[in-house]
C-alpha cells in the first residue's frame, strides 16, 4: 500500500496489500469474539440464573470492565507476552494471536455483562416452567441460551463492534508490523502519523463497510433462523 | 438442538483457524526501530531487497528510540535500529547488545509555519533559532517520548543555553507520539517542531510548515544497528538478525540505503566505513 493511491483506488484494484489488511483485521476480530463467546455467554447465563455471595460485586465488576480501556489492557497483555513476562516463553508477543488475545480480553466482560441482562429477564418469565420440570441447572443454562439466541446476536455485534473498532490494544501487543500485525484501525493510525490523511480517512470508511457488512450478514442470518425456527 | 452443535462447532472451528494461522512464517527477525526510518517510508523500500536475496521476513515494530531498546532490553526483539548515540552505548554497557554499528545518517531541520512568528527563518545556527523561539515564547511542539528527535532536541535546548525543563511554558508543548504526528500538531497549531529530514520529507500534510534552519552540523543526525545480546536474551535469533546487520553495512546494503529516494531527494547517507559515527 503506498500513499500515492487513494483508498478508493485500493479498494477498487483490490489492491493484495490493503486486501491482507482487510482480512487479518476480521481474522483477528472474529477469532476474538468466538473466545469471548464460548466464555462468556455461559459466564453470564450462570451469573444470572445462579445465587452466590459475591453475585453482585460480580455484576457490577463485569459491567464497570464494559468499559476497560483498551490501551490498559494492551498493557497487561504486554506485560503478560513480554519474553521476560510470565508467559514470555510463548513468543506470542508482535504476533496476530496476541492481538486476538487482548482483544477477546475486552470483548468477553461485553458479551458476559450483556448477556447476564438478557438470560435474567428471560429466566423470570421461564423460572416456574423450569422449575417444575426439574432440570439441572447446566440444563436450564444451555437452554436458555439457545432460548434467548436471536437476542444474544445482538449481544455478540456489541462484541464485535469494540473488537473493530480498538486500535489502543492491539498497536502495542501487535507492533503494527507491515504484512503481519498490521490491521485496518493500526494502519489508519499509521497513515495519519504519515500526514496522509486522505487516505486514512478513506480506509475509515472501508473498515466502517466491513462492519455494516459483517452487521447485515448478522441480521439476515437472524431472519432467517427466526423464520425457520417458527 | 443439532444447530446449536453446529453453532459451537463452528465458533470452535474459526478460533483454531485464527490460532493456527500465521504461526507458519520462520525465518523471520523482530527488529525494533524508530517512527522516522518507518515514517519516512524507507523500510518499504529496503526490506523487500533484502528479502528477495536472503528469504528472510523482517518484522519492524516502530516506537521512539527509548521505547525500542526497552523493547529489546526486555528480549521483545532480535536486532535494534535507532538513533541516539549515548542511549545505543548506555544499551551495550548494560549487555544488552553485542556490537554497535554505524549505518547511515540524515539530518534534522527546524519546521514552523510559513509565518514565522520568532523570525528564525535562515539562520545559520540552531542555537540562535532555539534562543529566538524561547525569548518570543513562540509554539514549540516537543516530541517528549525519549526517541532519538527528542534526544537531539534536548541537547539541542542545552547548547543555546537554556535549561528547558526550568524554562518551559505553556508554550513549549510535549505530546509523547511519534515525528508524523508532532509534524500533524505543529501544522495544526501554527508551532515550531524538530523534525528529520526524511520524515518531513515523505510527510503529505504539510500545509503551511516549512522548512526554517537547516545545514547546522548539530543537526546531523547518526544511525546505528545492534543486535541483541543472545547471552542474555536466549531466544535472540543471532544468526538471522547478524544476516540483517551484515547486509546494512555491506556494500550492497549501503547502497540500496543511498538508492532511496523521493522526488529525486535522498533521504539517507550511507556511512557504515566511518568508525566514528
Amino acid at each position: 500500500m503506498t500513499g500515492d493511491h487513494t483508498a478508493l483506488q485500493l479498494v477498487l484494484s483490490a489492491d493484495p496489500a490493503l486486501m491482507a489488511i482487510v482480512v487479518l483485521s476480521l481474522t483477528v476480530s472474529l477469532t476474538a469474539v468466538a473466545a469471548a463467546t464460548l466464555i462468556g455467554l455461559p459466564l453470564g447465563a450462570a451469573i444470572a440464573l445462579l445465587r452466590f455471595p459475591g453475585r453482585e460485586v460480580m455484576i457490577v465488576a463485569l459491567n464497570a470492565l464494559m468499559g476497560l480501556p483498551p490501551v490498559v489492557a494492551g498493557l497487561a497483555v504486554y506485560l503478560l507476552l513480554s519474553r521476560s513476562g510470565p508467559l514470555g516463553a510463548w513468543g506470542l508477543l508482535f504476533t496476530p494471536q496476541a492481538m486476538m488475545i487482548a482483544q477477546a480480553i475486552l470483548v468477553t466482560p461485553i458479551i458476559a455483562a450483556l448477556a447476564r441482562q438478557t438470560i435474567e429477564d428471560l429466566w423470570v418469565e421461564y423460572r416456574d416452567e423450569l422449575a417444575a420440570l426439574n432440570i439441572s441447572p447446566p440444563r436450564r443454562i444451555a437452554t436458555l441460551i439457545w432460548d434467548a439466541r436471536f437476542s444474544l446476536v445482538t449481544t455478540l455485534l456489541a462484541g464485535f463492534g469494540r473488537a473493530a473498532a480498538e486500535v489502543g490494544a492491539i498497536i502495542i501487543v501487535g507492533g503494527n508490523i507491515e504484512g503481519f500485525t498490521r490491521t485496518m484501525t493500526t494502519a489508519i493510525a499509521l497513515e495519519t502519523s504519515k500526514g496522509d490523511l486522505p487516505l486514512a480517512l478513506g480506509l475509515g470508511i472501508v473498515l466502517i463497510a466491513i462492519v455494516v457488512v459483517v452487521n447485515a450478514l448478522a441480521w439476515a442470518v437472524r431472519q432467517a433462523g427466526e423464520r425457520f425456527a417458527g | 438442538m443439532k444447530t446449536r452443535r453446529t453453532v459451537v462447532a463452528f465458533a470452535a472451528a474459526v478460533l483454531l483457524a485464527g490460532v493456527s494461522m500465521a504461526s507458519a512464517q520462520d525465518k523471520s527477525i523482530v527488529v525494533a526501530s524508530t517512527t522516522s526510518t518507518q515514517d519516512s517510508g524507507l523500510f518499504e523500500y529496503l526490506l523487500p531487497i533484502f528479502k528477495q536475496k536472503t528469504g528472510i521476513t523482517v518484522k519492524v515494530v516502530a516506537q521512539g528510540t527509548g521505547q525500542a531498546l526497552d523493547t529489546a532490553r526486555r528480549g521483545d526483539a532480535d536486532v535494534v535500529f535507532v538513533h541516539a548515540k549515548a542511549q545505543e552505548e548506555k544499551f551495550l554497557a548494560e549487555g544488552h547488545g553485542v556490537k554497535r554499528y554505524p549505518v547511515m545518517y540524515n539530518d534534522f531541520v527546524v519546521i514552523g509555519p510559513k509565518s514565522d512568528p520568532a523570525g528564525i527563518k535562515g539562520m545559520k545556527s540552531v542555537t540562535d533559532a532555539f534562543k529566538a523561539i524561547k525569548a518570543k515564547q513562540a509554539s514549540f511542539i516537543s516530541r517528549g517520548d525519549r526517541s532519538g528527535t527528542h534526544s537531539a532536541e534536548l541537547r539541542l535546548w542545552k547548547a543555546a543555553g537554556i535549561d528547558i525543563e526550568k524554562d518551559k511554558g505553556p508554550w513549549y508543548k510535549p505530546i509523547g507520539q511519534g515525528m508524523g504526528a508532532a509534524l500533524n500538531t505543529a501544522g495544526a497549531s501554527n508551532a515550531y517542531v524538530l523534525s528529520d529530514r526524511g520524515t518531513w520529507i515523505h510527510f503529505k500534510n504539510k500545509g503551511d510548515l516549512t522548512i526554517l534552519v537547516e545545514g547546522d552540523k548539530r543537526l546531523f543526525n547518526q544511525y546505528g544497528v545492534m543486535l541483541v545480546n543472545p547471552a542474555k536474551h536466549p531466544t535472540v535469533k543471532k544468526e538471522l538478525g547478524q544476516t540483517f546487520i551484515d547486509w546494512l553495512v555491506s556494500q550492497e546494503g549501503q547502497k540500496a540505503i543511498a538508492g532511496y529516494k523521493i522526488n529525486g531527494l535522498q533521504l539517507f547517507f550511507p556511512n557504515a566505513n566511518d568508525p566514528s559515527a
